[in-house]
């Protein structure tokens, strides 16, 4: 091999490994591997971490063969929209071809973090037999296994650290797997198992706690009942993240006192989850770890405002909370005043399809909090409704805003004040919040907003549109600016070819978009392929039978997938997607 | 001023022409009309949703802003306000909003199962001045405020859903305990969103694994149960023998219940309050909007639960 002069052969091998593993963030790692035949080769022997943001991006063998010496891989399969169904459930995503070439190419892999993926229970087999080292598994929001693929985990991998399902649609068929993990396992410090269905077996559960003396993060489902729960936690008093199950039960003094006792012995508690349909009668028991908490979800908590108001007004150092709606207004005031640490606010809709009596959470609340928390600078919101001049406020309040998203729940209204469209206060939020990584749009919105986005989210890397808009010429401002988007996801909106077929090059720089219920047409579709061979271009259409190809141009498409990858169109599509 | 547009995403283009005509007509029929419609609105009926006299459906189609008999003054000055875009959304958002979206389920209905994801908006270029339509999760609203009046009259089952794929965005895996919703419940726990779905689990002791059936495939138990048989049937074979194999293919009569007595099963369900419960009591809808899942249980553990079902073991033994 040539050496060239001060290139990499100035100093052995070693030392630019060295280097290199200061520089955490992938694009850094990718950016070295660029300058010489040298660094590319130091750079891939030497990278530890994987990330694929679509799995259909890169070719699973390619991946492995390049990186050799990976020890932590994370892997996306799904479209972002297939959490509200609007992906085809058998459009793919599967994860046995990644799991395959990882068993054989990575040997020493320790952890896999896996989201939005169909992951089969031959698949957690292979994990659990191919990797002697095993310590991490991550499946979020992933289906198509069963509590029979986790026993096999649970039996095999003896140094499993973490075991984090969130989210997943588990069969649940071996209602005892977690006595799979053998006597001699001892190395749990993560275990995550909120989504399972089941009754579990609480004294094996027990025996399984009381060995594990470095659990910290323990979140259990919903199935076991509060006496049992408080004698296994009772187990656990150095736990740090706990998710519990039911809290409610009927009302023993005896019990309540259990409960507040075990409460009161967790000196390190710092996140708490879970809480399912907790009553008044229990929830005061928590009080006594509140001081200490960083994050709350109380997704599944199904208590009112008053109740809801002082659990929250005694965190005072709190991070992250996660509530309904039924905090109200009033309660986000007196989160606003009480929680000055707060960084992250997501408050999620207990009525969405509008049955019960509307709730008391207007946009003051949002308001109040943004005024209130400083540090604020992620927001989930789900409200009904929403005016310029309070997104104004918010914009102006707090311009560290990295993440914006506002679900106003019926779509296309207005401000409700003037009956304007919501241009201007989104307008101002991309304007002012110059760090804005994540944007979600809702409410009325014209064409001008999509201008603002274009010219001014310079930082913007995923943004989701639904029934925005009044022409291409949206969607057009969004391609054509928009310096840093990655992701960006639309629905229902009234943007079709002419936008697509002016942009094309700009789609390589993205890793996907998604659009249905839009005015693309399949004339543009193949256009757009033939001219940008490095993009899958995937039609997904579940009405009709007869193959793509008989199809004429101005067959309107129905949902579209578009991604860049350099592994070609994939061989797994299934009946209702073609590859244009 | 032009009647305002009724857009939705369900593509039901009958009801564009109605929501017009019944917009001009209920704008212009100002307050005679109203105060005619008042006095029928305000009369007591007693009956079943869906058993009012037929003319009233005319009465319903001409007037958008009419509304469930309670709300009727009310919806009709809300329903103004959002056409004249005096900007009452304030109104509309707390306390009348349910008036306003009633009104709207007035005249929004639609099938069961229709898939809303189609709907495509045309150019919102006189943004703010249209009528903004809703999601259709009014029609559930309206349906299940209204009881037996305007929704009800139009033939719309109350359990009638015609929300737009995937919106809000919220994770249709996620259990929502909220007991304001048990049907929509039942769909978020199964993580199904509920267009025509509803799937639940059955189980069968000493069976080696569940099945799952979607209810809504179902228009009462018969249908239920014969599909519930071709279902187990391979697992009870046995047992069924001295009195006879329920037939697969032959017996369109033959019911669940005969075809359990007659194998020493009770078939139970466990309802939203989380209490087992026998199959058969309540009318089909109220069990289906209540079932979170199936279980077959032998005769012998169902003790207590259904002293019926035990009466008839012991009988056929």
């Amino acid at each position: 091999m040539v050496r060239g002069f001060g290139g990499a052969a100035a100093f052995p091998d070693e030392v630019w490994e060295l280097v290199f593993s200061f520089l955490a963030a992938d694009a850094d790692r990718n950016a070295v591997a660029l300058v010489c035949r040298g660094w590319h080769r130091i750079e891939r022997r030497s990278r530890r971490r994987v990330f694929v943001g679509n799995c259909y991006a890169v070719a699973p063998a390619a991946a492995v063969r390049r990186f050799p010496e990976v020890r932590a891989a994370a892997i996306k399969g799904k479209p972002h929209f297939a959490d509200f169904n609007l992906v085809p459930t058998d459009w793919g995503g599967g994860a046995e071809a990644w799991v395959e070439a990882m068993a054989g190419g990575w040997p020493h892999l320790e952890e896999l973090r896996l989201k939005r993926m169909v992951v089969s229970d031959d698949c957690l087999e292979l994990i659990a037999r191919s990797f002697k080292n095993f310590g991490v598994l991550s499946l979020v929001s992933c289906d198509g296994f069963s509590t029979a693929g986790l026993a096999a985990i649970a039996a095999n991998c003896r140094n499993l650290r973490e075991l984090d399902l969130h989210e997943n649609e588990v069969e649940d068929n071996c209602l005892n797997w977690i006595s799979h993990f053998p006597e001699s396992f001892t190395s749990l410090v993560s275990l995550n198992i909120a989504c399972l269905e089941g009754d579990m077996n609480t004294s094996v559960l027990e025996c399984l706690i009381s060995r594990c003396p470095n659990l910290k993060t323990l979140r259990l489902n919903h199935a076991m009942p509060l006496e049992k729960l408080v004698s296994l936690l009772q187990r656990a008093p150095q736990l740090v993240d706990l998710g519990t199950s039911k809290f409610s039960a009927d009302h023993h003094p005896e019990l309540l006192s259990k409960v507040e006792s075990t409460f009161a012995g967790f000196k390190h508690l710092k996140s708490l989850s879970g809480i399912w349909e907790a009553g008044p009668a229990y929830l005061p028991a928590i009080y006594s770890v509140c001081e200490s908490l960083t994050s709350l979800n109380l997704y599944y908590a199904t208590i009112q405002s008053p109740e809801l108001l002082k659990l929250v007004s005694e965190c005072k150092n709190l991070q992250r909370l996660w509530v309904m709606d039924l905090i109200e207004d009033n309660g986000l005031i007196a989160v606003a005043s009480s929680c000055k640490l707060l960084q992250e606010l997501r408050v999620f809709p207990s009525d969405p399809y509008g049955v019960a009596p509307p709730i008391s959470l207007t946009e003051h609340g949002l308001v109040a909090i943004s005024a209130g928390c400083l540090m604020l600078h992620s927001v989930l919101y789900f409200c009904r409704q929403m005016t310029n001049a309070a997104l104004l406020t918010i914009a102006n309040n707090r311009p560290n805003l990295t993440c914006f998203r506002l679900c106003i729940i019926d779509p296309h209204t207005p401000d409700y004040i003037s009956q304007e469209p919501l241009d201007a206060g989104f307008s101002a939020i991309v304007e002012s919040c110059k760090d804005l990584r994540r944007l979600s749009l809702s409410g009325l919105l014209t064409d001008r907003v999509f201008k603002s986005i274009g010219a001014s989210a310079n930082r913007l890397e995923m943004l989701s549109v639904a029934f925005a808009g009044d022409s291409d010429v949206g969607l057009h401002y969004i391609l054509s600016g928009c310096k840093n988007l990655r992701k960006l996801e639309i629905r229902d909106c009234p943007f079709g070819d002419k936008a697509l077929l002016d942009n094309t090059s700009k789609l390589e720089t993205m890793r996907s978009l998604w659009m249905s219920s839009c005015s693309v047409t399949l004339g543009a579709c193949r256009q757009l392929a033939q001219k940008m061979p490095r993009l899958n271009v995937e039609v997904i259409d579940e009405r009709r039978g007869r193959p793509l190809e008989s199809w004429p141009d101005d067959f309107p498409i129905e949902k579209l997938y578009i991604y860049r990858t350099v592994a070609g169109p994939r061989s797994d599509t299934p009946p209702c997607v073609w590859t244009v | 001023m032009s009647p305002p547009l009724e857009h939705d995403y369900i593509g039901l283009s009958e009801l564009h022409c109605t929501a017009a005509a019944a917009a001009s007509v209920g704008i212009g029929g100002g307050g005679a009309e109203d105060g005619v419609l008042n006095l029928k609105d305000t009369e007591l009926r007693l009956g079943l949703p869906g058993s009012q006299p037929a003319e009233r459906k005319d009465e319903v189609g001409l007037t958008l802003g009419l509304l469930p008999k309670v709300f009727v003054s009310g919806a009709k000055r809300g329903f103004s306000d959002t056409i004249d875009g005096a900007g009452k959304w304030g109104l509309a958002a707390g306390g009348g909003g349910s008036e306003v979206e009633g009104g709207k389920g007035g005249a929004l209905f639609s099938p069961r199962g229709e898939n809303g994801g189609g709907g495509l908006l045309p150019g919102h270029g006189n943004a703010g001045k249209d009528v903004v339509a809703k999601a259709a999760g009014q029609e559930r609203k309206a349906a299940a405020q209204a009881g037996n009046s305007a929704g009800s009259d139009r033939g719309v089952a109350p359990a009638a859903k015609a929300q737009v794929v995937g919106w809000p965005p919220i994770r249709s895996y996620r259990k929502n305990t909220m007991a304001t919703n048990p049907s929509k419940n039942k769909e978020d726990a199964d993580g199904k969103q509920g267009l025509g779905c509803l799937y639940v689990k059955v189980s069968m002791d000493g069976a080696p694994y569940l099945r799952k059936v979607d209810l809504k495939t179902y228009n009462n138990y018969n249908d239920f149960s014969v599909a519930l048989e071709k279902m187990f049937s391979g697992f009870t074979i046995g047992q069924c023998g001295s009195h006879g194999i329920p037939s697969r293919d032959g017996l369109s009569e033959s019911r669940l219940m005969d075809f359990l007595s007659g194998s020493e099963y009770v078939l139970t369900y466990e309802d939203k309050d989380g209490d087992w419960m026998l199959v058969g009591d309540v009318p089909w809808e109220m069990f289906i909007d209540s079932c979170r899942r199936l279980r077959i249980m032998k005769g012998s553990d169902a003790i207590g639960l259904a002293p019926r079902a035990m009466e008839k073991c012991k009988n056929r033994n």
